[in-house]
């Protein structure tokens, strides 16, 4: 038992933190401390840095232009970058679809998006939810019907995050009706531009426009843009989940998100001392606090056995309960601590060279719309839910 | 032992449940809300006509009601549709602190209130956090009356006000409870009002006051006017845990409805045991919330310790009771719970913001503990 890093390992973390205070611009760095707004541009930036050095791909082998980074390495480069504020990475074309290509792609289809992913040509969303199909997520309706060279595709995805930002979605398709509702679905690439493609705003109840309705009608996809084989899709997508599921734990977030509270609670004063003085409150941190140091422990537990080719199960779902649960509830307390400024909601406030000046304290809205916003946390990616009835049968086998 | 309500009550309740039930919707509370008013004109002059405000004030004073009882059956029924309009503000508040410490003087003023006129209450100050003591504004005697000079926070309605019941110093540090004083503000001149939307609907501002007001504008004692704020916040906080229980009420029909409704894997999704299971927990949660609702009420009349302990028992039970009903009925919904134009989003904004006044439930609970050592 050695709980702590190699000297490879050290060497590596101060590579990370030297890019990081060299190359993650202060402008985006106080953007993201400060819980501003970060626009499309923002993301390409810092996806366009990574990139440069050879780091966008995070999870992805060599061979196609990524990192090849063990399990420990990818979990230090998160760890690092979500301390220093940097912008995250967007998921979907990186971490969902880039390793669904890889295995099932053509190499038509490798060549051709790989690199446009990395360079920053394409934009993908995910199409995976519809309103009837959410957590039984094998119940997608969407059709795609073979005609000649093309599927015409009809139906609704919705929940698509930042699709309003997307050049292209991934999605599940039925393209058959026969047998199991699991054996008719498809995994089709669809172009945003399509004639019949439209994109409503969602807005969430933090105010902020972050996912989307996309309504497929009659919309022409070639049938090259179908990845692997007709009707295996689920295969794939269910590939595609457990690589959703990588830094499933958040544990960066949440010591980002504690360092956050920690800040914030030194500078309310509550009976006119510090927050953070007050036994009540310093005590509901304190929780929190243990119960991350623990959590951090599993996450590494299951890093090492990743890293010694155990490939990750069931585990994955206790990080996902436990790491939401406490990133929940370190932003219910840093709400908490804002006080009665929680209340106002001066949204312009948030954007970057805006000359509306907050109510209260600057870090007030962005803490309640944390809150807000991370409610999320347990709803996707597979509710807690459902990760509770994965762990009781493939754990508990009850 | 009787928890039925009286006759009136009763009525007032039914009258008022059905008048808001016919009168909002969510397409109205997001129009009201984005309106520059930040409130509901056609729903305040509905609810004064109704009687509504008069149901707050004692017969006394000009009303018929003011018991706890009455401000429990009016902000459950205003919770239960979401509204946002300046009854605790006016009705309560500076309506209250009026009727109280205004003597002959003010009925006139009163009376207007009844009648539906707006004046906003102007005590909370950016450094008080819960603290009700905590007042720095000063107010100076001179020539012409009296000199108020500070800052205000959060002062709901603020932009629909006529006039403010704004606190002030004339003597005393700025958290003892000796030396604060109560004057009557018109808007205008020597106000100025930083006006902006909150989180869960309706409007406050910040309101920066240098102002010269006559000297009968003092209302109440000099420098003795805490005893009476205190009981007027009391009463609010009353109301507030009242509306914060109709807000849980509509909560948990909208989400009893949708695990009715809502199929996944070929069945309503509220045959899954484990969201039976969490429902019927919510529901318990709910019921305590209400006794507690019931227990602040019968007491808002009692000693102050008493009725203070009770202020901060309750206070503390809803704002737990309210964290665990807007996380639970967001989760149940899934994603559709987090979306805005969904009645519940309204509701569980509304409901969180509840912990943010008048003190949250550690704030109360700190002190329910220091009241029940004295
Ligand atoms: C902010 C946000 C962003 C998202 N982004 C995307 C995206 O980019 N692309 C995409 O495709 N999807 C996205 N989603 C959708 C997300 O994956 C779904 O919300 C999720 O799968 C849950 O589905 P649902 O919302 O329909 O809830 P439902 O499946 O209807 O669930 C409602 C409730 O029932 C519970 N439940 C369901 N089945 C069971 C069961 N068997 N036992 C016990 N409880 C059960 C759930 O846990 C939940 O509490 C996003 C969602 C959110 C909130």
């Amino acid at each position: 038992m050695d709980l702590t890093y190699t000297d490879e390992q050290k060497a590596f973390r101060d590579e990370v933190r030297a890019f990081l205070d060299d190359k993650l611009p202060k402008r985006q760095r106080d953007k993201v401390a400060g819980g501003k707004r970060l626009t499309k541009a923002d993301y390409e930036e810092w996806h366009a840095i990574l990139n440069e050095r050879g780091w966008l791909g995070v999870t992805w082998p060599a061979e196609f232009g990524g990192t090849g980074w063990d399990a420990v390495q990818r979990h230090i480069f998160e760890e690092e970058t979500t301390r220093a504020h940097a912008p995250r990475i967007v998921p979907f074309g990186l971490n969902m679809l880039g390793p669904v290509l890889m295995k099932f792609g053509s190499k038509a289809q490798q060549d051709h998006y790989l690199p446009r992913i990395l360079n920053g040509d394409d934009w993908w969303c995910q199409g995976y939810s519809e309103p009837g199909a959410g957590s039984d997520l094998a119940s997608v309706k969407t059709t795609a019907v073979r005609e000649g060279d093309h599927y015409i595709v009809n139906g609704q995805k919705t929940w698509t995050t930042l699709g309003q930002y997307a050049d292209k979605i991934f999605c599940l398709v039925r393209t058959s009706k026969e047998g199991k509702p699991q054996q008719g679905i498809s995994f089709l690439l669809i172009d945003m531009d399509s004639p019949g493609v439209e994109v409503r705003p969602i807005v969430l109840i933090d105010g902020e426009a972050e996912v989307n309705e996309v309504w497929l009608s009659d919309v022409k996809v070639p049938v090259e843009n179908l990845v692997g084989e007709e009707n295996k899709g689920w295969t794939y997508a269910k590939y595609l989940l457990t690589h959703e599921r990588t830094n499933i734990a958040g544990v960066g977030f949440a010591q980002a998100g504690l360092e956050n509270l920690k800040r914030i609670a030194g500078l309310e004063k509550a009976g006119g001392r510090p927050l953070i003085e007050n036994p009540f409150f310093a005590a509901k941190m304190a929780q929190v606090e243990i119960d991350l140091m623990a959590m951090a422990t599993t996450n590494l537990r299951t890093i090492a056995a990743a890293a010694a080719g155990q490939a990750p199960g069931a585990e994955s779902s206790m990080l996902k309960i436990k790491g939401t649960v406490i990133r929940q509830e370190i932003n219910a307390l840093t709400r908490q601590a804002v006080g009665p400024f929680a209340m106002p909601f001066v949204s312009e406030a948030l954007d970057e060279g805006s000359n509306v000046e907050p109510v209260g304290p600057d870090y007030a809205l962005p803490a309640t719309q944390a809150y807000f916003n991370n409610r999320k946390l347990s709803i996707y990616g597979g509710s807690n839910e459902v990760q509770r009835q994965i762990i009781s049968k493939t754990i508990l086998e009850l | 032992m009787n928890f039925q309500l009286t006759e009136e009550r009763q009525m007032l309740q039914d009258s008022l449940r059905r008048y808001l039930a016919d009168s909002v919707s969510p397409e109205m509370l997001a129009q009201a809300t984005t309106s520059a008013a930040g409130h509901s004109e056609t729903l305040w002059k509905g609810l004064a006509e109704m009687g509504v405000i008069g149901a707050l004030f004692p017969e006394d004073k000009g009303g018929f009601g003011g018991a706890g009882f009455d401000l429990s059956v009016v902000f459950e029924e205003v919770g239960r549709a979401g509204v946002f309009e300046p009854l605790a503000e006016t009705g309560i508040l500076a309506g209250g602190l009026l009727a109280e410490l205004g003597g002959e003087a003010q009925a006139d003023r009163v009376e207007a209130i009844i009648g539906g006129a707006i004046i906003g209450f102007a005590h909370s100050e950016p450094g008080a956090r819960y603290d009700l003591e905590h007042v720095e504004t000063k107010a100076k005697k001179d020539s012409d009356g009296w000199r108020i000079t500070g800052r205000k926070s959060l002062v709901t309605h603020a932009g629909v006000a006529e006039a403010f019941l704004v606190t002030a110093r004339t003597g005393g540090e700025t958290t003892e409870t000796d030396g604060i004083s109560a004057f009557l503000v018109p808007a205008g001149e020597g106000v100025d009002i930083r006006d902006y939307p909150l989180n869960g609907g309706g409007r406050a501002a910040e309101v920066t006051l240098d102002v010269t007001v006559p000297a009968d504008a003092l209302i109440g004692p000099e420098g003795g006017a805490y005893a009476a704020i205190e009981r007027a916040a009391a009463r609010a906080t009353c109301a507030l845990c009242a509306e914060a229980l109709g807000l849980m009420e509509t909560i948990r029909g909208l989400t009893v409805d949708y695990l009715k409704n809502r199929k996944q894997f070929g069945q309503p999704i509220g045959k899954f045991q484990a969201l039976q299971h969490r429902m019927a927990d919510m529901l318990v949660e709910i019921e305590q919330a209400r006794s507690a609702v019931i227990n602040l009420a019968g007491h808002v009349d009692a000693d102050r310790t008493t009725r203070e302990r009770h202020v901060s028992a309750t206070k503390n039970l809803i704002g737990r009771a309210g964290r665990l009903v807007v996380e639970e009925s967001i989760q149940m919904h899934g994603g559709i719970g987090m979306t805005e134009e969904y009645a519940l989003g309204h509701l569980v904004k509304r409901l969180t913001m509840v912990d943010h006044r008048f003190g949250d439930a550690d704030h109360h609970l700190e002190r329910f503990i220091r009241l029940s050592a004295a």
